[in-house]
């Protein structure tokens, strides 16, 4: 693909001619760009009246800044043109291969659109819900990392969401006996153990490794269910766990706005900001990385070199799992301290979306994941505020996006050529 | 270093790979190891870089014994292999690729990639193999992945090397440069292990020629005395004619015919630049080119595997530019693709069902929605035995076939039609004397029976051989057109080199 375009800009031939699927590419991001126009100007504009005001520090904030005001239906009609513009454009010429990433900008405008609207005549704080954005996202974005670990070496994990639950389980039962930290650890454990029986299977006895996620996912929901119900319920003491307290790091939590966002969190969200750095520097930079990336490409390359592909997929499998457990762990340690039924609520799925939206790498799969946490909050942020919209198609949001992501924006992004085969020596 | 192979044996389920072989590779000498598809020579070399645990059998290095558990051990012990398909990882850049596995790091695992540009650089200066140590290998053409697979045996410090069928993907500019290459190896003192099926490749560069046959060392040849035709029929067992016999062509009607056809990439290059020709009935048409000058794209627009920009393609007079690729395929084309691992079949289907690929949907193997299972075999068997596939167990599945088995199952699939149109990419590509014979004689007897061929080569052997009439495609345009018989291969090369007539 570089090469194509590297010779033709050495050929310097610029070409106006687009290819069919890029036009119509344009043509519908155009009139998707339209129609979110249309409904802010028929829909948001009538509804409105007065300013629009945005809190953007919070009460324990050392700087405090004033909340900032703005006309609604003023605004309104701004950012419809905004839309306007962007949509008269794609057909004009369109963006070429930049298309995606102005219906990205286009949706970010309608997002503030719905903002501006739901927050007419009202105060809306802005930075309590980016600060829940980035909460919501941990285990998203956690997710995802254990997905990336398990992919890049050439096991396709869907079993993730019943690593999630597993580690939220044993993280409250523990935590409610022993305290968080120890709840932590185990958590990390528990989805440590589900990721070696997906390493045993695939790995060892090469199971089809789609069947083996489905599995372990309905294991852990039915397990938890059912020690839920015999266990949690009759003695309630083990469904309380201490909550990890958001903890503030000195300075740095004091800027406005950034702040509150990224320090002033838990040690979860920290430990995932740790995760998310780690693994990038493990996958790109180390001997282990480029062996486990080698393996997910082309096993039997590696395997001529003398790697061993068994090796190789079971750590990385089991780090992977290790760190979808401790993401299960926010559920439940690092937000309510006790444990429901199916608590997760298809996360560590959404994680996926994300692996894949973010390209296989930690920090698009982070990236990816603050839209789904976004969504996620806005949402509930939408429900507080109290707007026309009922609160079980606002419940809908962060899959809604999902499914939009991963349908319509995820482009480009090419899976380890190797993923979810097994490797069989001869 | 010495290489001794003593007694091998390894078996397939159902297949003897290796019986009984024994052969020696010296030290600075090329041994050349020929023998038809299927003989058993990537399954030998792959016992050897430890790749396959032999079932009996002793390999010795300098007369000591060894016991490879692994390919790390093999490279160790000095064994260095060039696989028939290169064992590179497309996304990686040439040097993660040649230090994976031996990566230099600093403290903790870091990698070094500082030195591990170094390495390579100082490894392609010193035997003149240049290479960008920080190109992607998915963005080189095949030659230079080569290099990099070669770099990458260097720097493990192998004594002996395996080529496993190295020419086969490469240009005649690349064969050069390559035998070029072994040259310096040699002289370095490496003993080297030359796998090809072009028998005149084997005489040129080869000090000793060992032929093997159904899993067995059949004889020794010395290359200084040796002539083609004596290797040929000690690999296949009989005598080989390797001239095709044909009488001159008697063209017919017009069957396919390309009037200005352009297409153009993404990026709006073009890939054809407006490309008028005419295949008729009963003559063979060869595309002569090197690699990558627009062969491909014109198969594929052909066959509708490519959108065409502008111009047209009628077939039997029709305008068929705009038909999906089964519409052409049910009109009457057949299409040997030049990817057969990729585009002729699927690895994991067995022969019988990869035989029906085009056409499981016919009365002859289906009844409404059930497929004939026994018509299916039938017709697979007879195939397979006409073809010479082997092994001819028609449940095995594609990928346990070897590389020119593979190719002959594709060329009996599209050959059993009886169409109007044959277009053949590469149709002997890593194929053995025997079978090319054969493919060849198949070939001429579609033309003589009125079909009309088109053959994209880019051996010109095959084409001077084949063809009644050259087109040279050079840089997305047909550059030449000669009749066979008035022309010289000298002329065709300038053509293929960019000279226009
Ligand atoms: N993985 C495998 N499983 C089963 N049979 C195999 C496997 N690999 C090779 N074979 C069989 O072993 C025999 C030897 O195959 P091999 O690939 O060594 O042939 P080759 O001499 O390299 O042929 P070619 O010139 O076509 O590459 C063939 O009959 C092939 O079908
Ligand atoms: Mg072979």
């Amino acid at each position: 693909m570089t090469a194509a375009v590297e010779s033709y800009e050495v050929t310097g031939r610029k070409s106006k001619i687009l290819s069919r699927s890029q036009i119509r590419k344009a043509r519908i991001s155009g009139i998707a760009l339209f129609l979110m126009a249309a409904v802010i100007m028929l829909v948001f504009v009538p509804a409105v009246s007065g300013v629009s005001t945005f809190g953007i520090s919070t009460v324990t904030d050392f700087i405090q800044l004033s909340p900032i005001s703005v006309p609604s239906a003023g605004s309104l009609w701004i950012l419809a043109g905004v839309l306007a513009f962007l949509g008269t454009s794609q057909f004009m010429r369109g963006f070429q291969t930049k298309t995606t990433i102005f219906l990205g900008i286009g949706f970010f405008v309608f997002v503030l659109a719905m903002m501006v609207w739901a927050s007419s005549g009202q105060q809306f704080s802005l930075v309590s819900m980016l600060t829940a954005t980035v909460a919501r996202s941990t285990p998203i974005a956690l997710g995802a990392l254990s997905g990336i670990l398990c992919e890049r070496s050439g096991v396709v994990n869907i079993g993730i969401e019943g690593m999630l639950l597993g580690g939220a389980f044993t993280g409250v039962v523990m935590g409610s006996l022993l305290g968080g930290w120890i709840g932590l650890v185990a958590a990390t454990l528990t989805g440590g153990i589900l990721a070696l029986l997906l390493a045993v299977l695939s790995v060892n006895f090469r199971v089809d490794q789609i069947i083996i996620g489905v599995v372990i996912n309905i294991l852990v929901l039915g397990l938890t269910s059912f020690l839920t119900s015999q266990l949690l319920l009759k003695n309630p003491s083990l469904n309380d766990a201490p909550i990890f307290p958001s903890i503030k790091i000195p300075v740095l939590g004091d800027i406005p706005i950034i702040g509150p966002m990224f320090f002033n969190q838990t040690v979860i969200v920290y430990g995932m900001f740790l995760l998310v750095g780690l693994t990038t520097f493990f996958l790109f930079r180390t001997r282990w990385g480029l062996r486990t990336r080698s393996v997910g490409e082309n096993p039997k390359a590696a395997d001529s070199l003398g790697i061993s592909v068994a090796k190789v997929r079971y750590l990385a499998v089991v780090y992977g799992g290790m760190v979808g457990g401790f993401a299960g762990a926010w559920f439940t340690l690092g937000t309510v301290g006790r444990f429901d039924e199916g608590m997760t609520g298809g996360r560590g799925f959404i994680g996926l979306a994300a692996m894949i939206f973010g390209g296989w790498n930690p920090i698009g799969a982070f990236l990816a994941s603050l839209v789904f946490g976004f969504s996620d909050s806005l949402q509930q942020k939408f429900a507080v505020l109290e707007t026309p919209i009922p609160t079980e198609f606002l419940a809908m949001a962060p899959y809604l996006v999902t499914i939009i992501v991963v349908a319509g924006l995820v482009g480009r992004a090419r899976p380890p050529a190797a993923d979810g085969q097994p490797f069989e020596k001869q | 270093m010495d290489l001794e192979l003593r007694g091998i044996r390894k078996e397939f389920p159902g297949v003897l790979a290796n019986d009984d072989v024994s052969l020696v590779a010296r030290s600075g000498k090329v041994l050349a190891l020929i023998g038809e598809n299927g003989a058993g020579k990537s399954t030998l070399m792959n016992v050897l870089s430890g790749l396959y645990r032999p079932d009996a059998g002793e390999i010795l290095l300098d007369g000591v014994p060894q016991n490879f558990h692994d390919p790390g051990a093999a490279i160790a012990a000095g064994i260095g292999m060039v696989h028939q398909h290169f064992m590179l990882v497309q996304i990686f850049s040439v040097a993660d690729n040649v230090v994976l596995g031996v990566e230099p790091t600093t403290v903790g695992g870091v990698m070094d990639r500082k030195r591990a540009r170094a390495e390579v650089r100082e490894i392609s200066q010193r035997y003149g193999l240049a290479v960008d140590p920080d190109a992607i290998i998915e963005e080189l053409p095949v030659g230079i992945q080569q290099r990099v697979e070669i770099i990458k045996i260097l720097l493990r410090g192998a004594k002996v090397i395996v080529f496993d069928e190295p020419t086969a993907v490469l240009t005649p500019q690349e064969v050069e440069e390559f035998f070029g290459i072994v040259a310096e190896l040699k002289s370095n003192g490496a003993a080297i292990i030359f796998i090809t099926h072009k028998l005149k490749e084997a005489l040129a560069i080869a000090d000793d020629i060992t032929v093997l046959r159904s899993g067995k060392v059949v004889g020794h040849a010395d290359p200084a005395t040796a002539t083609p035709e004596e290797l040929a029929s000690l690999m296949v067992g009989r005598d080989i004619d390797l001239s095709v016999d044909k009488a001159p062509a008697k063209p017919g009607a017009t069957v396919l015919e390309l009037s200005e056809v352009t297409v153009t990439d993404d990026y709006g290059r073009k890939l054809l630049d407006s490309v008028s020709m005419t295949v008729a009935g009963g003559e063979i048409v060869g595309i002569a080119g090197i690699q990558g000058n627009g062969q491909t794209e014109l198969v594929q627009a052909i066959t509708g595997l490519l959108p065409v920009e502008t111009g047209k393609v009628l077939f039997q007079g029709r305008d068929v530019t705009k038909l999906n690729p089964r519409k052409l395929h049910q009109a009457g084309i057949a299409h040997v693709p030049e990817d057969r691992n990729h585009m002729g079949m699927v690895g994991s289907f067995s022969l019988s069902e990869n035989l029906i690929l085009d056409s499981y949907y016919s009365d002859q193997f289906s009844k409404g929605l059930q497929l004939n299972r026994g018509a299916i075999q039938e017709s697979a068997l007879a195939l397979v035995q006409a073809y010479d596939v082997r092994p001819p167990n028609i449940d095995n599945t594609g990928d346990a076939l070897s590389g020119g088995n593979a190719q002959k199952m594709i060329v009996a699939r599209e050959f059993s039609r009886d169409v109007p149109l044959v277009i053949c990419a590469q149709p002997t590509r890593g194929i053995d004397v025997g079978s090319i014979e054969y493919i060849h004689e198949q070939i001429v007897l579609k033309r003589d029976e009125g079909k009309a061929i088109l053959i994209v080569s880019t051996e010109l052997d095959e084409i001077f051989s084949l063809a009644d009439r050259i087109l040279v495609m050079f840089d997305g345009e047909i550059v030449a057109e000669r009749l066979t018989s008035e022309t010289t291969p000298t002329e065709i090369g300038l053509f293929m080199a960019g000279n226009r007539s």
